[in-house]
């Protein structure tokens, strides 16, 4: 199908309702498949950590939820710039769906990094620099909820929030850097959470599975989630009464 | 000659808004001494503590009294109609909210700028670390009246937007909080701070390119009801 | 030369609430006309003139539209700035170096030039933002209840300007529960079911 086709008919809720039908299922099984392997991989077979012992293997949690919620960030920000720009009610739609998953998967990270924290540092919390990052990006993700919460109109709740979302984008860079500096300005960079580099694929493969398992789950949760706003938002049409007549 | 004179014509208007407001506009600058003041006596007054933390609580404090003065920024003007007017008619928009932005930094940064060397002196900031303060406010507290610009415009419409505008405001200070407080502290050290009063710079251009459009947009969505 | 319409509406349509609040509503003002847009509370008078306005765009069709001037529920007039501050702000936004004292005497405010509008009446106030309307010139006007707040000698001016408006070849579109009894009035109801009752009566 030609690009320019693809683009506008996926402005068209009914044609987005039909195509991701079998996709959810897809990615569905995907998701549940890929985690299950990934988790029982890491937390069974995998060999544990020379310095750390067993206590590493949260890794096989917090790594994944930590990446999927600063992409679903991103995603926000390019959903946002196709609604303000195009006005497509999809973007909106993702834009709805996708802040709740995220600020899950962003308080999951933050959660499951503390746990790791306490055996590893002593310590449930560190003022270091990714776990400050996320903790900041948890409250643009507040901001961003909080406020589609505020306005009553759904249209106009959606466009505010792709301008939130959109400052947000074009400042996390600046907040991780200037988090990365103070970090280094107040405490010795011992604490680094991650040498991914140095790991055995034997450790690390298993953390891939999990990392695409839990972005097919954003995909699947995105998707399943859309469906269901695009039946409620089109509730009035003639296809979806034909659809519900049907079952 | 006419996208002059909108700019001056919005500047002339906020001015004389703020003239006929005058005890609304001390309100901020007398929270912000209240509040150091308060930090004083919970720190139970102990020079060496009230030091170490001065460029910490001077800069949260000009955060906090910078986000007091947005909720009035566009409020005034929603409530009688006039930003419908001016979103309606000025052309381009982006004018009149820089303006609108600029007055808003002239009596919260500006004036904050102003009085610092006071609220240093209760804090007994070293008075050698005075200038590195004064202009790491003179150069971060633009950024916070334009990016705190754009949450007021989203929130306007909202009749208790004020908690919301603080969610949406303040993570988005961080990096300016970071620099501006990070380059106090560093010259209190003795440590070269130059990186980041430019880094205030860089963020208050981009805040300055891209906060009058993303405010304007903000503006016609809060409208849109 | 063919007549140049200062409004075209065509095919415009808008949903509030899951409710249709008109649908494939085609219409045109051309110079000239008085509009009288009526219908019950809740049948989209506002939110018609605000999309014309452009304050509102959440709605499907094409509206092609002259310069405007809106004039909305909230007279747009700072309590704390004077009639004249209120206008000169104006005419620096539209770009117009016109003089705003004849404009305020017209609508009745000589003399109340230069105090706070905190201090005039609620129709005072509203008598300001007439004032705008002289000020503008913009072909055409969009009135949201402009009787609102005024006494008998301030809803006769509305009439005069609107009437010496039309004249001169602009046009108004006006909401408004009670009628101007204007002379040469267009009827466009809105509420009920539109594509029969939207319609002109001469």
């Amino acid at each position: 199908m030609p690009l320019k086709t693809l683009w506008h008919r996926m402005g068209s809720p009914r044609w987005m309702y039909q195509m991701s039908g079998s996709w959810v299922w897809v990615l569905g099984v995907m998701a549940t498949v890929l985690l299950i392997v990934g988790s029982l991989w890491g937390l069974a077979f995998a060999p544990a950590d020379y310095q750390q012992g067993n206590s590493f293997r949260i890794i096989y949690i917090h790594v994944p939820t930590a990446i999927v919620s600063q992409s679903t960030y991103m995603l926000l920000g390019a959903a946002g710039l196709v609604l303000l720009v195009w006005r497509m009610k999809v973007a909106d739609m993702v834009l709805a769906t996708a802040v709740p998953f995220g600020m899950s998967m962003t308080a999951l990270a933050l959660f499951t990094g503390a746990v790791w924290g306490k055996p590893t540092w002593g310590t449930w919390w560190v003022w270091d620099a990714r776990t400050t990052s996320m903790l900041v990006l948890l409250f643009l993700y507040f901001g961003l909820y909080a406020l589609r919460q505020a306005i009553p109109r759904q249209e106009t709740a959606g466009r505010a929030c792709a301008v939130l979302a959109l400052v947000g984008v074009i400042n996390i860079p600046i907040i991780k850097y200037s988090v990365d500096w103070w970090l280094t300005l107040h405490q010795p960079a011992t604490f680094k959470l991650t040498e991914a580099p140095a790991m055995p694929p034997e450790m690390w493969l298993p953390l891939a599975v999990n990392v695409l398992g839990i972005y097919c789950l954003l995909g699947a949760v995105l998707l399943a989630a859309l469906r269901l706003e695009i039946l409620r938002r089109e509730r009035d049409t003639q296809w979806v009464r034909e659809l519900v007549a049907a079952r | 000659m006419s996208v002059a004179g909108v700019f001056v014509g919005q500047l002339r208007r906020e001015f004389k808004l703020l003239l006929q407001s005058r005890e609304e506009l001390a309100n901020p600058l007398i929270f912000l001494f209240l509040a150091l003041t308060l930090f004083a006596l919970g720190g139970g007054g102990s020079p060496e503590m009230l030091r170490d933390f001065a460029p910490a609580i001077i800069w949260v404090l000009v955060l906090l009294a910078n986000l007091l003065a947005l909720e009035g920024l566009f409020r005034r003007d929603y409530d009688d109609g006039s930003l419908e007017m001016l979103v309606l008619m000025a052309e381009p928009l982006f004018l009149p909210v820089l303006a609108k932005i600029l007055a808003h930094w002239i009596y919260s940064g500006l004036a904050m700028t102003v009085l610092a060397p006071l609220a240093a002196l209760i804090l007994f900031l070293p008075a050698e670390v005075l200038p590195t303060l004064l202009l790491t406010l003179l150069v971060g507290t633009p950024a916070l009246s334009l990016i705190g610009a754009i949450g007021a415009a989203l929130t306007v419409s909202l009749r208790r937007g004020g908690v919301l505008l603080a969610l949406l405001v303040l993570p988005l200070y961080v990096p300016v909080l970071i620099f501006g407080a990070g380059a106090v502290v560093e010259a209190m050290a003795g440590i070269e701070n130059m990186a980041q009063i430019y880094w205030l710079l860089v963020i208050t251009m981009v805040a300055l390119t891209i906060a009058p459009f993303l405010v304007s947009a903000a503006l016609k969505i809060s409208l849109e009801q | 030369m063919m007549t140049t319409h200062l409004l075209t509406l065509s095919g415009l349509a808008c949903q509030r609430e899951g409710r249709d609040l008109f649908d494939d509503l085609d219409y045109q003002v051309a110079p000239g006309d008085y509009v009288e847009l009526t219908g019950p509370n809740g049948s989209g008078k506002s939110t018609l003139l605000r999309s014309i306005a452009g304050l509102f765009a959440d709605y499907s069709g094409a509206i092609e539209a002259a310069p405007l001037l809106y004039v909305g529920h909230r007279p747009a007039v700072s309590p704390l700035l004077s009639p004249l501050d209120n206008c000169q702000w104006f005419l620096d936004l539209v770009g117009s170096d016109a003089d705003p004292l004849p404009a305020l005497a017209r609508v009745g405010l000589a003399g109340f030039e230069e105090i706070l509008c905190q201090q005039l009446s609620a129709g005072q106030q509203r008598r300001v933002a007439l004032a705008r309307l002289i000020l503008a010139q913009r072909p055409l006007w969009l009135l949201d209840e402009p009787l609102t707040a005024l006494d008998d000698s301030g809803q006769r001016l509305v009439c005069q300007l609107i009437e010496q408006h039309v004249e001169t070849g602009g046009a108004v579109v006006c909401a408004t529960h009670q009628s101007l009894g204007l002379s040469a009035t267009r009827a466009l109801v809105l509420g009920e079911r539109q594509s029969s009752t939207a319609g002109v009566v001469a």
